[in-house]
């Protein structure tokens, strides 16, 4: 496509990979581009490869980082080796020549750039970061006056010094192609928008912007990748509205602290990755059965146990759906993307009041951890909804002691109280209780109980089926392609190199309650369905069997080696 | 002014004899004594014997998990610290499998009251040893005896930086309520552990046995701010000691923790004005 160009950054870690692929993504952003940034790293400090990639288009939202390569800068030998083979035929390798540089491909054009020397030449090694912006600049045959001015933004403060040393490395950079390698240069296509600030988030920022404005007040968590940033930006946040960030000691008391404070009457949350949320698991039963409202953000990554921290899967569904002991209502949300991690977010407080359940946002490293430019969020599309709370003057009218918290209502939502409020006493047990919350084993009120909380879900259960999927596509296409959460921007860009064929693509938001009839109905209508699956056992596919059936009609495409699938990965399974 | 009779809630259903009765009466008395409303007290519990007090407990209550009664009222304090918050348990509930949090509790600092009835025994379960059993000491689980080292709760919690350490004995009302009370009254941690005997299945830690044995600090003449004259005495003692043992002046997790408000969290607003959400969202524009 000739409105895009990719680039991509690699090294050591370390060696500020990230910053010299920020400094892309910001100016980019700034110059009317929609960017997608990828990271690629691995769990540990320093060493091992990691890299930076950016896709940017001029005209239009990108929410995947894509197949391909063109432009890749390399602060090493092992970024060359493990990245050539996604350039493009005639792609650009820019090397640092403290290494000579190879590549198996002879397609590709490899010039060779002394950026760790120039920036040793004027005293500081980091700084090949802005020579590797000089170079890429003139290869993208892009105005270096951006640059300019994004590091008068970033260094402005710390003094001209270290601005004209920004500028002077950045320079050095840019000549040396231009004078060494002129006809490497690829000018990108002109952006077609008017470069207005628009937003450059990850789905991490984008849920703790998500839970601010949906008014959660307290953050409990312990420190997990890639689930980490949500506390960061919270940290940075929350104490302006009077919120708090509660570091705790570990996953089981950082779940338990937001179940207290959600009893206290505040909004909150916790935050973690799937060996979190295994230890969470008793918790989500004490929050189901006292009816506490809590929102537990889940971004998933390579499991099991601790299994592929750095790298993106979608294997706790199952986790999520049935994890902690006994039968407990809940329910389970899965953002499509970085935008939508916000949406998600705030709806899952608004249902988590409004049902008295447990609510679990399946996020995930690829949307979790990347950065996107977008246009803007809808703040107006959902508003705070607390459900229902019992009044001050309901409870005055009442005999003392006679305020029943866990009343056998037709909805089975029980009106609750908050401490504080007179006449509304009640204890919230794990046990099982009667309506005034007092400890039973009796089996008709156990039965009742169990009733009414599930009774709960079934109103739930006829509107997920409108929130809960996306559609697109012919009412009876030939190839129905399903995913859940973050699959979505993939499976949309290969359906648009199916050509010539009739495709719908149905992407899950909500898993629990299951949208049972509009899956069906997509399923009935379509002749092939394709179910991806970011996990070996296909979970999703095992969902809708269990759900709706189809045994024999859906077919699982797999990925589970840390990766995001890529519209390749589609696109040969299903011409197969 | 509330009454004991509005701290009360539904009979008591344990052993005749239980020194956990006393417990909760003197919790009460407590609570009266010091004027407060039942609205504005939240007691949490764990499980076991012990952690039926937050059913019979005529506040707000919540019955949380084995071991997890501090981490839910640690997160009810965050939420609204002008609660007066009760945690209680017992000794396995808190110093088995609650150990973890027990102690970073202490450390946080938390303005809450932790009273541990501590029979040095499994009760509900019927029986078996508990982490404050003595050493020998035999069990179902323990036929040749206790072969570990007891847990020693006041020492513990004095290193791990409670604000507030003391003990008790569920067969002395008057001293439990006078210690009850300067704990809540105490701003911060404050362990309260209660020697609460289990008339069923502990039949060596009686009420006779440790009134025997007790040591009665709050006799004793010394600077309740030092803790190495608290840690020296203690051990002294054996542990088997009552009064309050140690006392210091240190804020509050509440008063310290970032974004910390003079109000409690809960009254905060929920929605944010035009300009607070610009505001954030201005730190993603480009």
């Amino acid at each position: 496509m000739t409105n895009e160009f990719t680039w991509k950054v690699g090294g050591a870690q370390g060696e500020g990979i990230d910053s010299t692929g920020e400094i892309l993504a910001t100016v980019l952003t700034r110059m009317g581009y929609y960017i997608f940034a990828y990271r690629h790293f691995m769990s540990l400090v320093k060493g091992g490869h990691t890299n930076y990639k950016i896709r940017a288009n001029n005209e239009e939202q990108v929410d995947y980082h894509g197949d391909t390569l063109d432009i890749l800068i390399a602060f090493d030998q092992t970024t060359i080796d493990e990245n050539e083979d996604e350039l493009i035929t005639d792609g650009v390798i820019l090397h640092d020549a403290k290494f000579a540089g190879t590549s198996k491909r002879d397609s590709l054009k490899i010039c060779s750039v002394p950026m760790s020397q120039m920036a040793k030449d004027l005293g500081n090694v980091i700084i090949k970061n802005m020579v590797a912006a000089g170079a890429s600049s003139y290869v993208l045959g892009i105005d270096p006056n951006n640059f300019y001015e994004q590091i008068e933004a970033q260094f402005g403060k710390k003094g001209a010094e270290l601005v004209e040393l920004n500028k002077t490395a950045f320079n050095k950079g840019y000549d040396y192609v231009k004078e060494n390698y002129a006809d490497v240069q690829r000018p990108v296509p002109a952006a077609t928008k008017p470069a207005t600030p628009r937003l450059l988030m990850t789905g991490n920022e984008s849920i703790g912007v998500g839970a601010l404005m949906a008014g959660c007040r307290i953050l409990a968590a312990y420190p997990i990748t890639p689930a980490t940033e949500i506390m960061y930006w919270l940290l940075g946040n929350m104490k302006d509205v009077g919120g708090k960030v509660l570091q705790a000691e570990d996953e089981i008391a950082a779940c338990i602290m937001a179940i207290g404070a959600n009893y206290s009457g505040v909004r909150a949350m916790t935050s973690t990755s799937g060996p979190g949320l295994s230890l969470m698991m008793e918790a989500i039963g004490m929050a189901g059965i006292s009816e506490t409202p809590l929102v537990i953000i889940d971004v998933q990554r390579g499991g099991p146990s601790t299994g592929l921290p750095t790298k993106t899967e979608q294997s706790d569904l199952n986790g999520a759906l049935y994890g902690s002991h006994g039968e407990i209502p809940r329910v389970v949300l899965a953002p499509t993307s970085i935008e939508d991690c916000y949406y998600q977010t705030f709806h899952a407080f608004n249902l988590a009041e409004r049902y008295q359940c447990v609510v679990i946002v399946l996020s995930d490293l690829l949307i979790g951890m990347n950065k996107m430019t977008l246009d803007t969020i809808d703040l107006n599309r959902y508003s705070i909804d607390r459900g229902e709370m019992v009044t001050q003057e309901q409870l005055d009218a009442l005999e003392k002691g006679a305020f029943k918290r866990f009343a056998l209502t037709e909805s089975g939502i029980s009106p609750r109280s908050i401490p504080g409020m007179k006449n509304g006493r009640f204890c919230a047990l794990t046990n099982e209780h009667e309506e005034t919350g007092l400890e039973i084993e009796d089996v008709p009120m156990r039965k009742a109980q169990m009733n009414k909380r599930f009774r709960k879900m079934e109103t739930l259960a006829r509107e997920v089926n409108e929130w809960g999927v996306d559609y697109q596509g012919a009412e009876s296409p030939e190839l129905l392609l399903i995913g859940y959460g973050s699959t979505k921007a993939q499976i949309a860009e290969a359906v648009k190199n199916l050509d010539g064929m009739v495709v719908g693509h149905l992407q899950l938001r909500a898993m629990m309650p299951f949208p049972s009839d509009a899956v069906k109905r997509r399923i009935d209508a379509a002749k092939r369905v394709i179910v991806l699956d970011n996990n070996f056992t296909g979970q999703l596919t095992g969902l809708i069997h269990r759900e709706i059936g189809y045994h024999d009609k859906t077919e699982t495409l797999t990925k589970y080696d840390g990766n995001p699938f890529t519209v390749g990965d589609i696109l040969s399974f299903v011409k197969g | 002014m509330a009454t004991l009779a509005d701290f009360r809630y539904e009979k008591a259903t344990w052993c005749p004899g239980c020194g956990d009765f006393t417990v909760l009466a003197s919790l009460q008395q407590a609570c009266v004594k010091m004027g407060l409303e039942p609205e504005g007290v939240c007691c949490v519990s764990g499980i076991g014997c012990s952690g039926k007090i937050s059913q019979h407990f005529g506040s707000y209550g919540f019955h949380s998990l084995h071991g997890r009664s501090l981490p839910t009222a640690q997160g009810i304090k965050m939420g609204n610290q002008e609660l007066t918050v009760i945690a209680a348990g017992g000794d396995g509930d808190g110093y088995g499998i609650g150990m973890g949090h027990f102690i970073h509790a202490c450390r946080r600092n938390v303005d809450i009251t932790y009273v541990v009835m501590d029979n040095h025994i499994y009760g509900l379960t019927t029986g078996q040893s508990s982490p404050t059993s003595k050493k020998g000491f035999k069990t179902k689980t323990t036929p040749a005896g206790v072969a570990e080292e007891p847990v020693k709760p006041l020492e513990l919690a004095m290193t791990a930086g409670a604000s507030f350490v003391a003990q008790a004995f569920s067969g002395d009302l008057k001293q439990m309520t006078n210690i009850l009370t300067a704990a809540i009254q105490h701003k911060g941690f404050s362990l309260v552990n209660i020697f609460s005997p289990c008339v069923t299945f502990n039949r060596v830690n009686t009420y006779e046995w440790f009134k025997e044995h007790i040591v009665n600090f709050d006799e004793m003449e010394y600077d309740r701010s030092d803790k190495y004259e608290a840690m020296r005495r203690v051990h002294e003692a054996e542990g088997v000691c009552t009064g309050i043992i140690y006392q210091e002046d240190r804020p509050a997790f509440h008063e310290v923790v970032l974004g910390a408000t003079p109000h409690g969290t809960v009254k905060e607003n929920l929605e944010l004005s035009h300009e607070q959400m610009s505001a954030l969202l201005d730190q993603f524009r480009r």
